[in-house]
């Protein structure tokens, strides 16, 4: 053994933290908003949108299967993606609050889910090339899905926006309570800037710069106001959630927790 | 957008055509609700392209399909009915040709 393996091993211990927690993030995300969507299952308004949600959703859950598979492996403590899904605690979870809000009505759930497609668009056609070269071919494959669910939200927001007057009241409501919500998705903290110099996460000004400009497109034919900017801030990624991430975790980890190992 | 005959709800139905791989012709595999023809196109992805079933999709709103009239059938089809020599089975081939 070399006098500077003790250094390396060291170093290479310690390095996967922040990437760890980078990689849980975005898992994270997916996950949630996976089973957020599937509470439309049988409830959405039309057989076609029903399937649509669940086509969304069913989409996320194998972004979040990959993602959590690999934070499994950064751990190293031999815990799968399904330890990550259903054997962590509430602060533990890292995803942005946008995506634990309620379903609400069908205008709140098509603006959390243009809100975050438009983000997930953007940050990973940046993660597509990253140097982690497990993250980019990850990102690479759900960045197909990502393309078509951003058109699905996106015509519905315009649809709805542009709509009835009902369907635009509702809509802007869904905005004005949202927006409050994305000053995580485009803000950067340590973690984040860490990954970033390190190549991991592509840099965060211009996929803020490209996901509000894409947002203004949309809500420009949507007939939506963009609501003011607020100072307040949520840091879901930093594992502080609301009081609906807890009953959602309730209900997807229940099972699981009740009947450790169950299978199908 | 075609001026299409919609639901008083909005919405209207169309006609979903799947091709299922290059090549083949598009075929009638059911029908989606939408309130227009782009929201049909995504419906008929979620609903029959769901088990990699196509890879090109057609949707025609139902009402400007103009079908024949199953009354009208006996005018229509029966007088084709005694008229087999329409059928190019009573032609010798010749033998120089090779790939008809």
């Amino acid at each position: 053994m070399s006098a500077t393996a003790p250094a390396t091993a060291a170093s290479s211990a310690a390095e996967p933290a922040p990437r760890l927690r980078y990689v849980l993030r975005l898992a994270d995300a997916s996950l949630i908003l996976a089973q957020r969507l599937g509470e439309w299952i049988g409830h959405a308004p039309a057989l076609e949108e029903d399937l649509g949600l669940a086509n969304t959703a069913l989409d996320l859950m194998g972004q979040a299967r990959l993602l959590l598979a690999y934070a499994g492996e950064l751990e190293g403590q031999g815990r799968d993606a399904d330890a990550l899904a259903f054997l962590r605690e509430e602060h533990e979870f890292l995803n942005p609050m946008l995506v634990e809000q309620p379903n609400g009505d069908f205008a709140h759930t098509i603006v959390r889910q243009f809100l975050f497609d438009a983000w997930q668009h953007d940050l990973y056609t940046g993660l597509a090339s990253s140097s982690d070269t497990r993250l980019a071919a990850i990102a690479a494959k759900a960045l197909k899905e990502t393309r078509y669910h951003l058109t699905y939200s996106s015509g519905w927001m315009i649809r709805l926006g542009d709509g009835t007057e009902e369907s635009h009241a509702r809509m802007q409501r869904a905005l004005d309570a949202l927006w409050p919500y994305t000053n995580e998705l485009v803000e950067t903290d340590g973690i984040d800037r860490e990954m970033i110099a390190a190549g991991v996460a592509p840099p965060m000004a211009p996929i803020a710069a490209a996901w509000s400009a894409r947002i203004d497109a949309v809500l420009r034919e949507a007939t939506l106001k963009r609501p003011h900017a607020v100072s307040f801030r949520w840091y879901g990624k930093q594992g502080h959630h609301s009081e609906h991430l807890g009953y959602l975790l309730a209900e997807m980890q229940h099972l699981p927790r009740t009947y450790r190992g169950a299978s199908w | 957008m075609p001026d299409t005959e919609k639901r008083s709800d909005g919405w209207a139905l169309y006609e979903v055509f799947i091709r299922a791989r290059s090549g083949l012709d598009h075929k009638h595999v059911g029908s989606v609700h939408a309130t227009d023809a782009r929201m049909a196109l995504e419906h008929a992805r979620d609903v029959y392209t769901r088990r990699q079933e196509g890879v090109s999709i057609w949707v025609v709103c139902s009402s400007d399909i103009l079908a024949s009239d199953p009354a009208e059938a006996d005018a229509l089809f029966e007088p084709a009915r005694d008229k087999v020599y329409r059928h190019p089975t009573f032609y010798d081939i010749p033998d120089e040709v090779k790939t008809l």
